[in-house]
């Protein structure tokens, strides 16, 4: 048996650097949002010839009132160009200017986010994210409510809450340096697959805590290795579980394709994150509390 | 358990995978058919077609917002206006020959919005020019004179001033109205029907209108109460005549002469007719995605998928050989079963969708996972294969409920919440869990229940 809870201040150290770290980055870097939360527009084209330089499109386009108008290469033929959030009859005028009608280039995609809906957007997301967090919580309340008065069914939930903020942090944390270096944006595809990993990492934390409340039960064991136990059953099952689901996002993240490339790297932060808060923060945090309040022996 | 009954269970869980299968997939079945029919003379016939409904993302298409401007509309009325706007611009749509387009209407935030969706559309910026084409038609009449001196006055004082400067003015506002008229709540939301004419005098093309009852009477109230004065008639803002008005104009006709040219007139007409848009709208967000982009992606995601099921169907063999294998097959009958629903219910596949499908691969094993691990817990405590199974299932349970319940709320909270890619993404994980459930306890089950009472339970090892 591996004695997990032994070393549980170290794990707390690992994560508290970790989290520090992330928070840290977000404050020094900021989030970089998408356009769906800020309003604006992106328009993808392939060449059907030659790609022209970025000089040459600017100039081109150097009439228009496109606001801080972004070009970047992409493939062999394609072109992104990021700009403020334009009208209908501004795109016309782009396709035009680059010669669509004369079949210079094809349209790939084109996406404009007026600046209202951006900001609905941006609201809508923090409500819906606490709402999730508020909801896990609960949850784990009403799951855990006839569990051993040992613990709460509350220090089950405040466990799993902090263990949840863990497994948001660290992906946030790691998109805000992909924003500063790499220019990637968080987007709706992003906030969605953190919104998945709240819900799926806190199946790892409720494995986990299944066992603990069965095997409180047992009786003559120190809480402390009740925690101990139960780590050590639901190892394998922790880590086959996050594996499977780690081997299909990475499929996704490698041929997948663009849109859903963020989704995929996201989940897969939360993912990894899950798999470590599960193990060495939550559990071990019930442990920490027990043995401050109670040291007697479990019957 | 009886062996009866498991095996009667299994029978019918390989109907259920050979009819999923097919519906989800029904080219080898259909092969099958020609081959027999060809070679023996059968007349069977194919399986029942039902193509999946993709997405705008995965064919190509246009998502487009609009708001609409309800100013002119009485609170109560946004309601009925907004469904106004709705039927004139699904019309107009089906004009483009687009299968299955999206019309809603949205609330948010107090402010009203309309929704189209146009998947697989051939030429979308031709499509967007002629919903914003549809022509806003309005009947304004004359104000009075001291009104008109007033605006008038107003808009001198404002003239040369800077925007700072001018809202330091009383009643600036004032100033941005239009001097000679005002809207007189006729609009083209009572037309019924409008056709192109000629002058008799001049022979150049002029527009009739013919107004349903209700707008019959207020054109009616309007001219009797406006005789001697003009009426204008405005489209998309711009006023086209003003005619004089002299006597009161009963039965809803009315005409508008201008100097059009004949193919102006007609496409006018054809416009109005289409419907003339209730309320004022303007695009505040379009997402447009080509048909390239729209099959690659698809390429893509069904690449991803394969893939991400080849790694998982490899590690469970691997880790947990004949169980994995067990587990493999359940996990391929939960695919065609998931597919089939996604048929069933109609639901259209977006790329989102496509991800939270391949994400609940990976989830689905989840369960197997628990059962397994609880299995071989209560084998090496020396229990018999058949209570060693039963207990695993049982015990595993309350963590498969739990964790699974999870996260199908956080997906509900999606889906409550979400915009279009996150509720297509909502939907289909939400169904992955609940089959991903429903083949573990059950399919999983039955399949490992056929060992129970065998020689193979002995062997420990391959468990």
């Amino acid at each position: 048996m591996i004695h997990f809870v032994k070393y549980r201040k170290i794990y707390f150290a690992v994560s508290g650097i970790l989290i520090l770290a992330s928070i840290a980055a977000i404050a020094a870097y900021g989030l970089k949002p998408g356009i769906d939360f800020t309003g604006g527009s992106i328009l993808e084209m392939q060449y059907t010839g030659d790609r022209p330089s970025n000089q040459d499109i600017r100039n081109a386009l150097s009439g228009l009132d496109l606001g801080s108008l972004t070009i970047q290469p992409t493939g062999d033929k394609g072109v992104i160009m990021r700009m403020q959030y334009i009208g209908e009859d501004t795109h016309n005028e782009i396709l035009q200017k680059l010669g669509k009608d004369e079949g210079k280039m094809e349209e790939i995609r084109f996406d404009s986010i007026g600046p209202t809906i951006g900001k609905e957007l941006r609201g809508k997301t923090t409500f819906v994210v606490l709402l999730a967090l508020l909801l896990m919580f609960f949850y784990i309340v009403m799951a855990f409510r006839k569990a051993h008065r040992l613990v709460r069914p509350w220090q089950y939930g405040l466990a799993s809450l902090i263990a949840l903020f863990h497994d948001i942090l660290i992906p946030l944390g790691v998109f805000a340096v992909l924003g500063k270096f790499y220019g990637v944006e968080i987007s709706i595809p992003v906030i969605t697959a953190l919104l998945t990993v709240l819900g799926y990492s806190i199946n790892n934390v409720i494995v986990v805590f299944d066992r603990v409340r069965e095997n409180i039960f047992r009786g003559g064991q120190s809480f402390e290795e009740v925690v101990d136990r139960s780590l050590n059953q639901t190892l394998t099952r922790q880590l086959n579980t996050s594996l499977t689901t780690l081997f299909v996002v990475i499929a996704i993240f490698l041929f997948g394709g663009e849109t859903l490339k963020y989704f995929a790297l996201a989940l897969m932060l939360g993912i990894v994150s899950g798999m470590f808060s599960a193990f060495f923060i939550a559990a071990p945090l019930l442990a920490s509390w027990v043995n401050r309040r109670e040291k007697t022996k479990v019957r | 358990m009886n062996k009866k009954r498991v095996y009667l269970i299994l029978i019918a869980i390989l109907a259920l995978a050979f009819f999923a299968g097919n519906l989800s997939y029904p080219k080898y079945y259909n092969q099958t058919v020609d081959f027999l029919n060809a070679k023996l003379g059968f007349q069977l016939p194919h399986f029942w077609s039902m193509p999946f409904k993709l997405g705008l993302d995965l064919q190509g298409g246009i998502h487009l917002i609009y708001e609409a401007d309800l100013s002119s509309v009485e609170k109560k009325d946004y309601a009925s206006a907004m469904q106004g706007l709705r039927d004139v611009i699904e019309k107009r749509i089906n004009y483009f020959g687009v299968q299955e387009p999206v019309v809603q209407t949205q609330e948010a935030a107090g402010q009203y919005r309309l929704i189209v969706e146009l998947a697989g559309i051939k030429d979308p910026e031709q499509a967007i020019k002629m919903i914003g084409q549809t022509p806003f038609l309005e009947f304004k009449t004359e104000r009075d004179a001291q009104e008109t001196q007033k605006i008038l006055d107003k808009q001198k004082e404002i003239q040369g001033k800077s925007p700072e400067e001018i809202q330091k003015i009383n009643d600036w506002q004032l100033a941005f109205e239009d001097p000679y008229f005002v809207p007189s709540g006729l609009t083209g939301k009572y037309l019924k029907k409008s056709e192109v004419g000629f002058d008799p005098n001049t022979q150049s093309p002029i527009i009739l209108l013919q107004f349903n009852d209700e707008g019959a009477k207020i054109f009616e109230d309007l001219t009797s109460r406006n005789v001697g004065k003009r009426i204008a008639i405005y489209i998309d803002g711009n006023m086209l005549s003003a005619p004089n008005v002299q006597e009161k104009i009963s039965g809803g006709k009315a005409q508008i002469t201008g100097e059009f040219t004949v193919k102006e007139a007609q496409d006018l007409v054809k416009n109005l007719n289409a419907g003339a848009l209730p309320v004022p709208i303007k695009l505040i967000s379009q997402q447009l995605v080509g048909p390239t982009l729209g099959a690659v992606s698809l390429d893509k995601s069904l690449k991803a998928g394969v893939y991400g099921l080849l790694a998982v169907i490899i590690f469970m063999i691997i880790f947990y050989r004949v169980p994995g294998v067990i587990a493999s097959l359940s996990l391929v009958v939960y695919i065609i079963l998931t597919l089939s629903l996604l048929k069933l219910m109609n639901v259209t596949l977006t790329l989102a969708g496509i991800g939270g499908f391949i994400l609940s691969i990976g989830m689905a094993v989840d369960a197997n996972v628990l059962i397994f691990s609880r299995l071989r817990e209560e084998l090496k405590s020396n229990k018999l294969f058949s209570v060693a199974l039963e207990e695993g299932f049982k015990r595993s349970w309350p963590a498969i409920r739990d964790g699974n319940l999870t996260t199908i709320i956080v997906a509900l909270v999606l889906f409550a919440f979400g915009t279009s890619f996150i509720k297509g993404f909502a939907l289909t994980l939400i169904l992955g869990i609940l089959v991903s459930i429903f083949s573990a306890i059950v399919i999983t089950r039955s399949l490992l229940r056929l060992f129970a009472g065998t020689r193979f339970e002995k062997w420990k090892w391959i468990w």
